[in-house]
């Protein structure tokens, strides 16, 4: 994490910059912050039952995300480093809290559906992990796509885990009942298959995670440490 | 720039950084406070109106709808029709007609029912669709994690349930969340609160072995997978909230 921060052009560069497209596209595969840098486990863990809680959750991590890495990035110079961790969770909490107002205000029945990730949100370790890494050493933009790249390296981790999860566990991809209906016994059902319920629990989620860790490091042997 | 590493900038950024964040935040809640509420009152008459089966089909027609509540839009206006101001305070075993009843917090009721001698005071909605009338009874009680709410409509006998929502503040989303989900609400209409003349409540019970919900008078439905603490709150919310109004109940059965 740390060498990306520290590469700061200094020239003036072009908005879509090769560098700055990497910023996006490097925490999705070879620096994704769940399976590389096995940050965000916790809510990978927690909210992965159903496809649609992970979609929703990976939207409102990447707004939270892309908006403090800007903020942050743009007081970095005036903070103290000796209270930065409190300012940096000051300036995630005060997001937080004004978009969980701003939904409840105007968009009710989408707050109703976010519910208790708004407050996870805060306790996202890969948004102090950013904030830390590099808000607080690279300009708004790059902070930004910085922002967008790792939130959505993470989704990408929560939809899969969120897929397979929904399907095996309930039978079903956001509410859908793609096997067939287990209690009418059709579909798939009706052939004797089984919904696994032990998918529905928080350790299976981890056993996935480590499979989709497992078919990338298998995939580029150069993320395997000596 | 002024030196970031000093004792009183960090003290005076801690200090300005408060002040502002409080105040925008204050700002915020301040000025959406209005909006939130109304919202709130909103929801509360679509889930009533959603417990005694006024949902999204019936205006719409179409049977799919019959899992959603009805618009917020039209919450106020179809809350007029259906239940208008046959709002009740009860207590004990008096009834008075109030349009307090819909302000009533269930929860603050139940905090200061533990003090002894207060008279609790219990919220009771009467909805009449088509000359039939149906109870709606707000319940309030633990999940696993949070809070957890619902209505229950009873129908006109006193015995049988029309209809139940129930609503949760952070259940794990795919276990215990699942209570708000039709096929979990679904099966609570047409079982008995009663077991012959006493009261029973509704068990959320493992192993019903009851998937379809066939047997309506063994006060049972079936619980959900993985969310045994949440189910047990909905069944420890039955037997006391609902319980309160069952003096009330059996005086106007003998009328």
């Amino acid at each position: 994490m740390a060498e990306v921060a520290e590469k700061e052009a200094k020239q003036k560069e072009p908005l879509f910059s090769k560098k700055n497209k990497g910023l996006m596209t490097d925490p999705l595969f070879d620096n994704n912050p769940i399976t590389i840098q096995v940050l965000g486990i916790c809510s990978a863990l927690a909210i992965t039952a159903q496809l649609k809680a992970s979609i929703v959750m990976a939207l409102a991590v990447m707004f939270v995300l892309a908006m403090g890495n800007v903020v942050i990035s743009l007081m970095r110079n005036i903070i103290p480093s000796k209270i930065r961790i409190i300012v940096q969770l000051v300036v995630v909490a005060a997001l937080v809290i004004v978009v969980d107002l701003t939904l409840k205000a105007f968009a009710y029945e989408l707050s109703k559906q976010l519910s208790v990730f708004v407050g996870l949100i805060i306790t996202n370790c890969i948004i102090m992990g950013r904030f830390e890494a590099f808000a607080l050493g690279n300009g708004p933009w790059k902070s930004f796509l910085d922002g967008i790249g790792n939130a959505a390296g993470y989704g990408l981790i929560l939809i899969i885990v969120g897929f397979f999860r929904e399907l095996l566990g309930s039978g079903t991809l956001l509410g859908f009942k793609v096997l067939g209906d287990p209690i009418e016994k059709t579909g798939l059902y009706a052939l004797g298959y089984e919904n696994n319920g032990f998918m529905l629990l928080a350790p299976m989620a981890l056993i996935t995670v480590g499979v989709i860790i497992w078919i990338q490091r298998s995939r580029n042997k150069s993320l395997i440490e000596s | 720039m002024a030196n970031t590493d000093k004792n009183s900038y960090t003290i005076g950024f801690a200090i300005a950084m408060v002040v502002l964040v409080g105040s925008v935040l204050a700002g915020t809640f301040g000025s959406l406070k209005t909006k939130i509420d109304e919202n709130k009152k909103k929801e509360k008459k679509q889930n009533i109106l959603f417990a005694m089966g006024i949902n999204k089909s019936t205006l719409t027609k179409n049977a799919a709808d019959a899992t959603s509540p009805v618009d917020a839009a039209q919450a106020d206006e179809l809350f007029s029709k259906y239940i208008g101001d046959n709002q009740y305070i009860i207590e004990g075993t008096k009834a008075t007609k109030s349009d307090k009843a819909f302000g009533i917090d269930v929860k603050k009721e139940g905090q200061k029912a533990k003090e002894a001698g207060y008279v609790r005071k219990l919220p009771l909605y009467i909805g009449s669709v088509g000359g039939k009338k149906s109870y709606i009874v707000p319940l309030y009680g633990k999940g696993l994690w949070d809070a957890i709410w619902g209505y229950v409509a009873l129908d006109g006998d006193l015995k049988t349930v029309k209809g139940a929502f129930f609503d949760h503040k952070g259940e794990t989303p795919g276990l215990g969340a699942n209570i708000k989900e039709a096929f979990f609400y679904e099966d609570f209409k047409g079982e008995s609160i009663y077991s012959g003349a006493e009261y029973k409540g509704i068990t959320v019970a493992k192993g019903n072995n009851d998937p379809k919900n066939e047997r309506k008078n063994d006060n049972k439905v079936d619980a959900i997978a993985g969310a045994t603490i949440t189910g047990d709150g909905v069944t420890a919310m039955i037997k006391t909230d609902l319980k309160l109004y069952v003096p009330y109940f059996e005086s106007i059965k003998v009328n």
